[in-house]
Formats: structure tokens, sequence, C-alpha cells
């Protein structure tokens, strides 16, 4: 064993190698992500490392493989799940021969995601085990745990961290040594592999009578743990059995029976009743749906125990968001009589509220841009989707009316054209978004005969979750290991073209535009604006993140402080001082959209103001 | 047990100055707990990255009031953050105030000279860095991070030694940019 300093997801990705992972993929989303990243940086060439097209995708690759024998992992964010649930579903039924296990991260806040959905409730919603780690330590060791016991019972698991175990770093103890699991192969087997609804009914009546025995095995599962005596019993899980364990460390008036739950379902019963014993009353600590609240309550009227439960649902507990130890240490001063000091500070000076915008020279503000300004005086509905460019509906672009969940923009619209035939109707769709579940929608478009205008915004990357590569850049996940095997990349990569795509659906027109030359995007705009059909405009132009950043611009004295630049764009790059507009030059990207709105020329190249 | 709190604006590279801290501490044989900032936030919002020191860590975040240093890139941000110093604590603060788009909309904000001022009253040391003039004299405006975390060694409150920062930047920091960093240090005074 050695010591390492790793953040959740990369105790997470080497718990996956240690235990002899043969296939990882999946699809990109905050607080996932880094768990495929860290896997395909460590892989020698002996694991398969991809990033797929989307969850459902990934699933799949990951199941065909496990069929196959081979060990897998998937990984998404909770809303990825939803995309997956198809396959999720019934693989639930089908089972696997190799140890798959699906990685799924919860984001209480939230503070990156759509949703506060509870993956432990999708686990009791698809009948399959849950782990639930509570610190990136135990994450590492629990995915080891995870593979085995989705061996032994021949399911699918669910694997469970949220944010600040994901995001959280500690100093963890790790091993030296893989596991070897050689692949056995695919056998034929109709009864086992193909879903039949004869076969689902057998399956459903094994799954009923395994899920029991599996929460019997989790009664005694190392990481389900039961300390303490008294009256009064606190059950809690994930990073607030963290919180919890350091309010703890003030003093308390009342002795306390704590249990730790690391596998919500199926729930470990017999564990649970011996906590219960003896107690008067309980308290649920948990983020998200009071899914262990829930549990306890349901055992107490089984049992007909009379133990009263509080958490969420009673309001002990707030009902939505995450847990901090403060919040922790008020409900346990009311519960337990906890004695702990805090530090009052008064009241400080009107804070600058600090929304996330679109980055200074951010390809995607001259694209909203654009399209704003062909769109003056005209009714039009913008509807936005999952990315960076989310952030063109904050002030003062204005520019996103509508965002849902990945795809809808291009779909909604639509819908939103059916329903008030008069309006011009936008779609704004990210390039890795496009591929993950935009095309469907453009096919139903076209097919329906919709007017609406599709504006991609290519920016050849994934940027909102760190810039991994999609089919549209061709760049794969197995090159870190290629290289260090020696293989040649290809010379011409498979780059998969958004414009071919549309072209081959039979839009009634597609262009392809620099967004950053205003003139030519804004007249491109109006022009599909004016023709039937459904049209789409490629706004192509690199994240500033993945390029260079070119020659920064200056304002002159001429400049006659109108704050044009300021009012329409919202730069980050663009701030006052003494009154006046100013570029920060730290964060100028010499995109050139001020200039070109600037009515007064007063901004120009610093090159050029030298020379 | 040693608590630093690093707050500021997305980019401005408190991540790494996070990592920092805790890889001088492992090497002193401590444990290290953090937690950090990732996603939309990083995007101009406000960013937190919470270290803890020390035996027996629980939570990965601070506990309001526990903080030995506030490590803050931004005036206006370590305001946001003073419920997490603890009585007396030092306060590291660059004072070059980031304006957000929605600032610089209204005309609001204009520096952090107010922001200072309630800082100064608040805590028990008040350590303010013009980290530009010094970013300037490097000749690189990444090494901000590295500015605020040599004043923090040197405030004495960080638990780690100005000695023991260099040697984790000669371990961590990629070697063409090591010199870069090392001479932001020897320009904190």
């Amino acid at each position: 064993m050695i010591q390492k300093f790793l953040m959740g997801n990369e105790a997470i990705a080497l718990g996956a190698v240690h235990a002899g992972v043969n296939l990882v993929a999946g699809y990109p989303g905050t607080p996932s992500t880094e768990v495929l990243e860290t896997v395909a940086k460590q892989n020698d060439g002996s694991i398969y490392v991809e990033w797929s097209v989307n969850e459902k995708a990934a699933l799949e690759v990951a199941a065909g493989a496990s069929y196959a024998g081979a060990r897998t992992l998937v990984t998404m964010k909770q809303v990825g799940l939803n995309v997956a649930s198809d396959p999720l579903m019934s693989l639930a039924y089908v089972g696997i021969k190799g140890g798959m296990v699906i990685l799924s991260a919860d984001d209480p806040g939230p503070i990156s995601s759509q949703t506060e959905q509870d993956t432990r409730q999708f686990a009791r919603f698809a009948k399959l085990p849950v782990f639930d780690p509570s610190s990136p330590e135990e994450a590492y060791e629990m995915m080891m745990d995870a593979f085995e016991c989705s061996e032994k019972w021949g399911t699918p698991v669910l694997f469970r961290p949220t944010t600040r175990v994901c995001h959280g770093c500690a100093s963890i103890m790790v091993r030296e040594s893989i596991e070897k699991h050689p692949i056995e192969g695919f056998v034929k087997d109709t009864m086992r592999w193909v879903i039949f609804p004869r076969t689902s009914f057998l399956n459903h009546e094994k799954i009923e009578k395994r899920n029991p025995q599996i929460g019997e095995e989790f009664s005694s599962y190392r990481f389900n743990q039961l300390t303490g005596t008294g009256r009064k019993g606190i059950c809690t899980s994930g990073i607030s059995y963290a919180y919890t364990k350091e309010a703890l460390e003030c003093e308390t008036q009342e002795d306390y029976k704590l249990l730790k739950i690391a596998t919500a379902h199926p729930f470990p019963e017999t564990l649970a009743l011996q906590f219960l014993e003896g107690l008067d009353e309980v308290l649920c600590i948990e983020e998200l749906d009071p899914v262990l609240e829930r549990e306890l309550t349901y055992l107490c009227g089984k049992h007909h125990l009379n133990v009263t439960i509080h958490g969420k649902l009673d309001g002990s507990v707030q009902a939505a968001g995450e847990n901090t130890v403060e919040s922790v240490k008020q409900v346990l001063k009311a519960y337990l009589g906890l004695k702990c000091e805090s530090v009052e500070y008064p009241a400080p000076p009107e804070l600058p509220v600090r929304p996330p915008v679109l980055c200074a020279g951010c390809p995607h503000r001259a694209s909203f841009y654009a399209v704003k300004q062909a769109m003056k005086g005209r009714k039009a509905v913008f509807s936005g989707d999952i990315g960076c460019y989310t952030l063109g509906n904050a002030a003062p672009l204005d520019m996103v009316d509508t965002c849902l969940c990945m795809g809808a923009d291009v779909t909604m619209a639509q819908g939103l054209h059916r329903a008030e035939p008069d309006t011009v109707n936008f779609s704004f769709i990210g390039d890795s978004t496009f591929f993950a579940s935009g095309i469907t929608g453009v096919v139903n478009a076209v097919y329906n005969r919709t007017d609406s205008i599709l504006i991609v915004l290519d920016n050849s990357t994934t940027a909102m979750t760190g810039h991994q590569p999609h089919p549209g850049t061709g760049v794969r996940m197995m090159e870190t290991a290629e290289k260090k095997l020696g293989i040649q990349p290809e010379e011409i990569c498979t780059r998969i073209s958004i414009e071919k795509i549309l072209k081959a659906i039979g839009l009634t027109s597609v262009e392809t535009i620099d967004p950053l030359n205003q003139a030519e995007a804004v007249e491109a705009v109006k022009r599909a604006a004016d023709l039937p059909g459904v049209k789409a405009i490629i706004f192509k132009s690199p994240c500033i993140a993945v390029t260079k950043p070119k020659t920064g611009y200056e304002i002159q004295d001429t400049c006659i402080n109108c704050r044009k630049c300021i009012r329409e764009l919202g730069c980050p790059a663009i701030v006052l001082e003494n009154g006046k507009p100013t570029i920060e030059k730290s964060l100028c990207t010499g995109c050139s959209l001020c200039t070109q709105v600037c009515p007064c020329a007063a901004i120009v190249s610093i090159d050029k103001q030298q020379a | 047990m040693n608590n630093i709190l690093l707050c500021g604006v997305g980019g401005q590279g408190t991540v790494l100055a996070s990592k920092l801290i805790a890889f001088a501490a492992m090497e002193k044989g401590l444990q290290v707990r953090t937690a950090e900032t990732i996603g939309m936030a990083q995007r101009g919002g406000s960013v937190v990255s919470h270290v803890r020191i020390g035996e027996e860590i629980h939570s990965p975040l601070l506990p309001k009031g526990s903080a030995d240093v506030i490590i803050a890139f931004e005036p206006a941000e370590a305001v946001r953050c003073i419920s997490y110093l603890k009585p007396q604590g030092t306060v590291i603060v660059n004072q070059k105030a980031v304006r957000p788009v929605t600032a610089s909309l209204s005309g609001t904000y204009i520096d952090g000279t107010e922001m200072i001022t309630y800082l100064q009253q608040q805590a028990g040391q008040v350590k303010v860095m013009d980290g530009e003039a010094i970013c300037d004299r490097c000749g690189s405006s990444k090494v901000l991070n590295i500015v605020l975390l040599a004043a923090a060694a040197k405030s004495g409150a960080l638990g780690i030694t100005v000695e023991e920062l260099k040697s984790a930047i000669t371990k961590r920091i990629p070697e063409r940019f090591q010199e870069l960093n090392l001479r932001a240090v020897e320009l904190v005074k």
C-alpha cells in the first residue's frame, strides 16, 4: 500500500483499475467527469476506455462487454442516468456476467445540475444494489466491493458518490497491484441474453427473492456501521456522515446511537432493527431524498416499533439543498442538546453578485449577439440547452428563453412553433450536445416539416465539463495508452462532420459561419429566418480554452464613454475604470467582438497602436 | 488541526494553490482533506477551496468560525467568506477588485477599499497584497496564487513555512515554470 493525495473521482477510478476493470465508458457530467479521465490517464493499454456519444450508448457498450465476461465501469452524472434508464431497467432484469458498476454522481445543492434527484431512489426503482461512499478513501475501497457484489449476484450495481466526495481530496492508502480478470467470452444463451416477456416474469420473481438476501448480506457489510448507546438514534449516509461526525465533536447532553448506511438498497434491515431496538426516536440526516427516513418508517410499521422517525418529512431537516457542518449542528442542537459555540460577524458591506458568465472572448457571445441583432424587431423565441451556452441567458445578452435537458432545444422549438406559428423559433445547441441527443430532434423537425432555425455552437470541445473530446473532434480516450505503447496516431483522425450530417438529413439550408465576423453572421441569420423549413447555421469558432489567445485590444482616448460595449456584450474583460470602459488586459483574448460594436472605432489592437 | 480557506473568482488559480498546500502538508506526514469548487461556478463565479490539515479529519468542508487563515484572491470574496474565519484569525487578501459584469452594467463595486476596511475591523491580522505588482515584476499574471501562498506562509498562520512551500513548488510545478514561481515567492515581503 502507498499513500497518495487523490480527488474522490481519482480514488474511484483507481479503485476500478485495481479491481481489474476491463472496459470503461461514460459521458462527461459534473461531478463525475474526472473518473473516466483518470482511468484513461492511468491506462497502460489493458483497459478499453471511451467517451461514448451519450450515457445510453455508454451503458449499452459496457453491457455488451459484461455479457462477454469483462469487468466494466460506466460513468455519468445523475441526470445522465435518466438518459441511460432505458437499457438500465431492462439490464436489471437480464443481469450480467462480468462485474458491472454504474457510477451515477449526485449533486446536492444542486451546484452544477438541473435536478436534485437521488440515485438511491433509482436503485430502488430498478431493483439494483447501490453503494454510497462517505469519503474518497471509502469510495476507493467500496469500488472493489461493488465489483465483487456485482459478480456474486450477477447484477449490475449502482455506485452513487455526491459532489463533496467526488471533488473532495484526501490522503489515501492505495494498493500497488491490479487484480486480473481474464475475459471468458460471450456464450450464446437465448434464454439468458434475449429479453422476452416470459423470461422477464421469471427474472422478476428471482430479483424479488434475491434482494432481501443481498439486504441481509449488507447488514454485516463493513461500511454499514452501528455505534453508540442510548435512547436516541441518528441515521445518516454519504458525506452527511462526515458532517455529523464533525458536529458530534461538540459535547452532547444525551447519549446516542449512530447508524451509517452505505447501501440504501437493498436496505440492511437486520442491522437497522438492531439500531432501532431500545430507541425512542431517530433523526435522519441525509441529502436529496428522505430515503433512509422512509426505510426506517416502513420498518417501524412492519415490526410495530414505537419509535418516532424525524428527518426531512417532518421538517426537522431542510428538504432541499446541501447539508453542511453548520446545518447538521443546528438540527443536533435541538435534538441532542449539542453544545457548540458559534462565531458571529457583523453584517458586511453589500457584496457584488457573481453569477457565472460566458468567458471573455467566448465565441458563443458573438453567436448570440449576431442572432439578437438579426432578430431585432421580430417576434422570436430562443430555446437553449445544456452547456456553457446556457450562460447566454445572462444580462445583457438575455438570449436563452428555455432550457430543459440535453437536446431539448431542438424539439422544444418545434413545439413552441406549432403553438405559435407567427414566431421565429431558434434552437441553440453545442457540438457535444448535438452528437449526444440533438440529431434525432433535427430528423423529427425535417420529417414533420417544421419551420425552425437550428444554431449549432461548434467550439470544438465539450467545454462546460472541462474540455472533453467528442465525435466532431475525432480525438479518442485510448490515445494516451496508445502513445505509451508506441502506436502511431492516425494521420487523419476520423472527425464526424456536423455539416455533412445536417446536409444528409435534408435541411432547407446549412451554412457554416465564423461568429466573430459579425456582419457576415448577422446576414446569415437574416437569410435563414426568411426561408421556409428547417435551416441550420453552424457557428464555428474554437473555445478560448483550447486555442491560443490573439493580441489583445485597448480602448483609446477617442472613446466617447457611451458604454455600448458594456451594455450590449457583458464581456468580463471590459470594466469601468475611473468611470470609463477599460479592457482588462489579463482577460482579453483578442476576439475583436467589441471593436465591431464600438460606434467610434475607439477599440484598437495593442499591436497596431504600438506600430 | 490547521484550517485554511482559499477564495476567489473562477479562473484565478485557487485549485492549484490548495493542491500545493496539501502537498506541503503531506510531505510533513500530516493528513489532508480538501474540497474544491468545480463546475459552472468556474466561469467567473465565486469559488472556494477548503483545506484541512491534521490527524483525524471528518468533514472536507470547514466548519464556520474555524479557519486559521483565509487566503483571498479578491477583496469581496474574502468578505463573503468571513463567517469561516476563527476569532482573531488571519486574512491574506489581494487588493485588486475583480468586478463582475453585473457591476460593470450597474456601475457599482468600484474598488475593494470598503471590503478591506471591513476585513481590517474583523480579523486579527490582515495582509493586503499588491499581487499584480509582483506579477508584473515576474512578467506573468499566473503567479498570483504563489504570491498569496507565500504571504500566508510568511504570516505564520498557514502552518507551512516558506521553505516548505518552495520545496512543494520544486516538486509539484513543471520545471519550466519553477524559476518564475520561486521568484514570486522571493518578491513577497
